[in-house]
């Protein structure tokens, strides 16, 4: 009876003369692969110069097998020779699929050292803004080019898309739009009211709630929920027609993109969020006036008596004149990033992110700038 | 036929998928009524029908991605039906599927989409998954170099055996392939078609493929089931199906296309 120097439930490993005899017992299947996998290191350990392999006691096969008798030759090759013998006819194609070891190639994507990934990051991040900002300006000029053709030649306009979208981005975002703006105006009266009652001076919520709210409020919170809702989607729409090749087949058939997939969309949100900010002044200015009632004992007439004294009709076009450029903003940034989705579902997610971010961002930016304007046009 | 395969040697053995008085319906819409299919071990078994005669449902309701209306469906001799979760979960194990666009995860790599179902079901060092993972690349026929490339990377070509690749990871013994020569060049089907082929008898796998494509049919076939009606008009090998007579089936193997495929000669 030979020494045996190693013994598991796939393995025996036998001293020989002049290498050792590893026998391969049981199923080499992938169902065993991770207990075979463990028996490796030993089994290379027991055999210090080569051996033998015998195959004839396997049971079933399978590729995941033949892996792993490929593997275990190699690492008993490191230390001398390793033959394999006794293969049986039904494992023989098999172990022929599997006998050349690929070559070493990475199987994940090229990694960088760490201390260099935020470096790389925060390069990256910074060409990519200033680019992408100037190729969302120079789309932006490529609309206007287009929708300046379309105003002379109204036939090119598509009427029916201009109301479908008005529905979709108007009509139907009215409710959480009413929601959000009630709720601001009210919440704006209530806090406003506890400070300034410190000073005797509550009745100045009522400025403050008409000042802030047609001023900038209304419009910078419509905008805000119009990015997320139809900014996203129609970076989500064009995107999956992007994906699905929609656009190319657009052009081939001669409808310009710009036409069918921007216009439409642009010229219903410039029409829209003025509507909807309008619409937000209105509920936010109720809102703040049911508090007031609530809070203050000052009834809605009273409120509405001092509100037309102290509140002059240039806040409201201060507030509603951004609207048209703010829309503009949002369906721009949403219809780039749209059209720049390639390749796979990935992009789309990240670019609907974009959209919005950009959008929003921009929207701020932009009422900065507003703002700065109105002081020194003293409005 | 010089392509004749030899089924000789499985005609009597036990069949590994077996449907019974299948019916399969979407709403008021019969597709299947009453099918009956055996697909006997280690055979590559072509369905073939129009459009719209349900080839593709009938691969979801064997799979068990669509819950048939009536019949029994066995696989190594289980009925699907009756699987509890965890059995259903290790059934699955013993097939794989190539999907009709491959259907690689996107976010993944090469290597890492063939790794997905050994990450799944075993805890192996990364060291043997990925030498597992470019086993099954080269059995694919894939160049390695597109082990860590991304889907979106690869060519309609590169993308099908990709996806060859993943679903041989598990070892199963049974393969369904949905259209695998679909969008594929001439040259690239030939080549498709004798990689399932070889990889079908250098593993024993069964095979059973959906298929439009006429060449596939008589390079890699060894029995051919013809759709039609709800159910299999005909499965036989490929010389008898030709000679089957039914309006479709005539028209189907003696048209233009089928001549130039060889199946008949003038």
């Amino acid at each position: 009876m030979p020494e045996i120097l190693f013994e598991s439930a796939h393995i025996a490993v036998e001293r020989g003369a002049p290498a050792a005899m590893v026998r391969l017992v049981g199923d080499w299947t992938i169902d065993h692969a991770v207990a075979i996998d463990c028996d490796m290191a030993a089994t290379v350990a027991a055999c210090e110069e080569g051996a033998v392999l015998d195959c004839s006691e396997i049971g079933a096969l399978d590729t995941t097998g033949a892996v792993l008798i490929r593997r275990y030759a190699e690492e008993i090759e490191k230390a001398g020779h390793a033959v394999l013998t006794g293969v049986q006819g039904a494992h023989k194609t098999l172990l022929e699929v599997i006998s050349s070891a690929p070559p070493e190639v990475s199987t994940e994507p090229e990694h960088m050292t760490w201390y260099l990934v935020p470096l790389m990051q925060a390069g990256a991040a910074t060409m990519d803004s200033i680019s992408s900002l100037g190729r969302l300006l120079s789309f932006l000029g490529l609309v206007l080019i287009r929708l300046i053709g379309s105003l002379l030649n109204p036939g090119r306009l598509r009427l029916i898309p201009i109301l479908h979208q008005m529905d979709v981005v108007g009509l139907r975002a009215m409710g959480i739009v009413g929601l959000i703006s009630f709720l601001i105006g009210a919440v704006m009266v209530n806090q406003g009211a506890i400070q300034l009652a410190k000073f005797g001076a509550d009745i100045f919520v009522i400025d403050m709630l008409g000042i802030a709210h047609l001023r900038e409020l209304g419009i910078l919170l419509t905008a805000i929920i119009i990015a997320g809702r139809s900014g996203s989607a129609f970076t989500a729409q064009i995107g999956s027609m992007k994906l699905h090749e929609e656009v190319d087949a657009m052009m081939t058939l001669g409808m310009n993109p710009i036409d069918v997939l921007v216009l439409p969309r642009l010229i219903a949100l410039v029409i829209c969020l003025p509507l909807l900010t309008f619409y937000a002044d209105l509920i936010g200015i109720i809102g703040g006036a049911l508090m007031a009632w609530v809070q203050l004992d000052i009834t809605p007439a009273n409120f509405f008596v001092y509100f037309r004294d102290v509140i002059s009709i240039d806040h409201y076009w201060v507030g509603i004149i951004k609207a048209p450029f703010f829309a503009a903003v949002i369906a721009t940034c949403g219809c780039y990033q749209g059209l720049q989705v390639e390749g796979s579902a990935d992009a789309l997610g990240s670019r609907t992110t974009k959209s919005v971010v950009q959008a929003i961002f921009l929207v701020i930016a932009l009422d900065a700038l507003f703002s700065v304007f109105f002081t020194a046009i003293d409005l | 036929m010089d392509t004749a395969p030899d089924t000789a040697k499985t005609e009597d053995a036990a069949p590994i998928i077996s449907v019974r008085g299948l019916k399969t319906a979407f709403g008021d819409h019969v597709v299947h009524d009453g099918l009956d299919l055996d697909v006997r071990p280690g055979e590559i078994l072509g369905v073939v029908g129009g459009s719209g005669t349900g080839k593709s449902v009938l691969l979801k309701a064997i799979i068990g991605l669509l819950r048939p209306v009536e019949g029994e469906i066995e696989i190594n001799g289980k009925n699907q039906s009756l699987l509890t979760g965890e059995e259903a979960r290790a059934a699955r194990r013993e097939w794989g599927v190539l999907f009709q666009d491959g259907a690689l995860f996107t976010s993944l790599t090469v290597a890492q989409n063939i790794q997905v179902p050994l990450r799944e079901h075993f805890h192996m060092t990364q060291d043997l998954m990925d030498d597992l993972a470019l086993s099954k690349l080269s059995m694919a026929g894939l160049e390695l170099e597109a082990a860590c490339k991304f889907p979106a990377d690869l060519s309609g070509g590169m993308r099908k055996r990709a996806a060859l690749a993943r679903s041989l990871s598990l070892d199963p013994s049974v393969l369904f392939l949905d259209e695998p020569t679909a969008g594929l060049d001439p040259i690239g089907a030939a080549a498709f078609d004798k990689l399932v082929r070889e990889l079908s008898r250098s593993l024993g796998l069964t095979v059973f493929l959906v298929t439009h494509d006429l060449d596939t049919l008589v390079t890699v076939c060894d029995r051919v089931a013809v759709l039609g009606d709800g159910k299999i008009l005909v499965c036989a090998p490929l010389k008898d199906v030709v000679d089957y007579d039914h309006p479709w089936v005539q028209e189907y193997f003696k048209g233009p296309r089928a001549r130039g495929a060889g199946i008949i000669r003038d």
